[in-house]
């Protein structure tokens, strides 16, 4: 099992995520840079948070050009398992790999700090070792967070359970306070309808050892690392 | 030929909450204009070309740009002009 972090210029949580890979779950990973189109054979493709390109135009608008995503989209539409946090969930919208678009924060604010979310659905790769219903205590940092979706897609992704986040109070109810940035229906984290591409905006390899106050992020790498032990 | 100069006005769908907008207008409100019904912010791109083609090709390739690069479909809307 072999993980890939790519970089784009201006990404800044790769170090983090690679990481937590090489030292917490302790698994082979490598540097993916984003003008090759080479995967390297990676099972698992990480696109980390940052500002990729600065966020300029907006968030995720110019990486999703860069050549790496073209085997990145061939990669996801066979299956292989994509996971974007922040910005790179940012830049799986834009690319068009998830649905909808992550807006400036209501609260105008760039925000940063550990949330509470709930685990709306254990079926994916990403989420098979935890419980449904279970709240994680997971850092967030952004100020292009909130949520946003035309209806029709909302329901296909509630329908289709493809909601896998959801910003909430710490014992799990959903309320409008829990909602750091405006999200609609308090969306954290959605998958693909392959359930293979999951964008999330909190950070979990910001939370993967003790010292870093929480280890809950920990059981996405973990449900990673058993998703492919099944395959 | 004379440099074209094309014009993009971007902005965000009518659909579409824009925080920025309303915290100018109440700004705006504060401050004691008058007469404003809302406030929406939007984006503003000022492109020119470089004479090689023309004004019809112009047309077709500024909406591509505007459609495939400037502008997200998912939350926003565009709209240009050319000028000679």
């Amino acid at each position: 099992m072999k993980f890939g972090v790519i970089i784009f210029p201006g990404s800044n949580c790769d170090h983090d995520v690679y990481w937590t890979i090489q030292n917490v779950i302790k698994q082979p990973v490598t540097w993916l840079w984003h003008e090759s189109h080479d995967l390297e054979n990676c099972d698992v493709i990480i696109i980390p948070g940052g500002f990729a390109f600065g966020d300029y135009l907006r968030t995720g608008a110019i990486a999703k050009f860069s050549p790496v995503m073209e085997s990145v989209r061939k990669f996801a539409e066979s299956g292989g398992l994509l996971l974007g946090i922040c910005n790179g969930f940012q830049i799986l919208c834009e690319s068009g790999l998830l649905p909808g678009a992550l807006m400036r924060n209501v609260g105008l604010k760039y925000v940063c700090k550990p949330v509470q979310v709930r685990v709306e659905s254990t079926d994916t790769p990403f989420t098979n070792a935890c419980q449904e219903g279970q709240v994680l205590t997971i850092p967030i940092g952004h100020m292009e967070g909130s949520y946003f979706c035309d209806e029709s897609t909302l329901e296909e992704l509630i329908r289709n359970q493809r909601v896998v986040f959801r910003y909430a109070e710490p014992d799990g109810r959903i309320t409008p306070e829990a909602n750091p940035n405006g999200s609609l229906d308090n969306i954290a984290g959605i998958c693909s309808p392959g359930r293979n591409v999951l964008g999330m905006m909190p950070h979990p390899e910001r939370a993967t050892e003790p010292e870093l106050g929480g280890t809950d992020g920990s059981k996405i790498f973990e449900s990673l690392v058993s998703a492919m032990a099944e395959k | 030929m004379a440099a074209m100069k094309a014009y993009v006005y971007v902005s965000l769908k009518r659909s579409v909450l824009d925080p920025q907008g309303k915290t100018i207008y109440s700004a705006l409100k504060k401050m004691g204009y008058k007469g404003l019904e809302e406030v929406r912010q939007g984006k503003y791109f000022d492109i020119t070309l470089d004479g090689g083609i023309s004004r019809a090709e112009a047309e077709t390739e500024i909406a591509r740009i505007a459609r495939e690069v400037l502008t997200n479909p998912v939350m926003e809307d565009f709209h240009y002009r050319l000028e000679d």
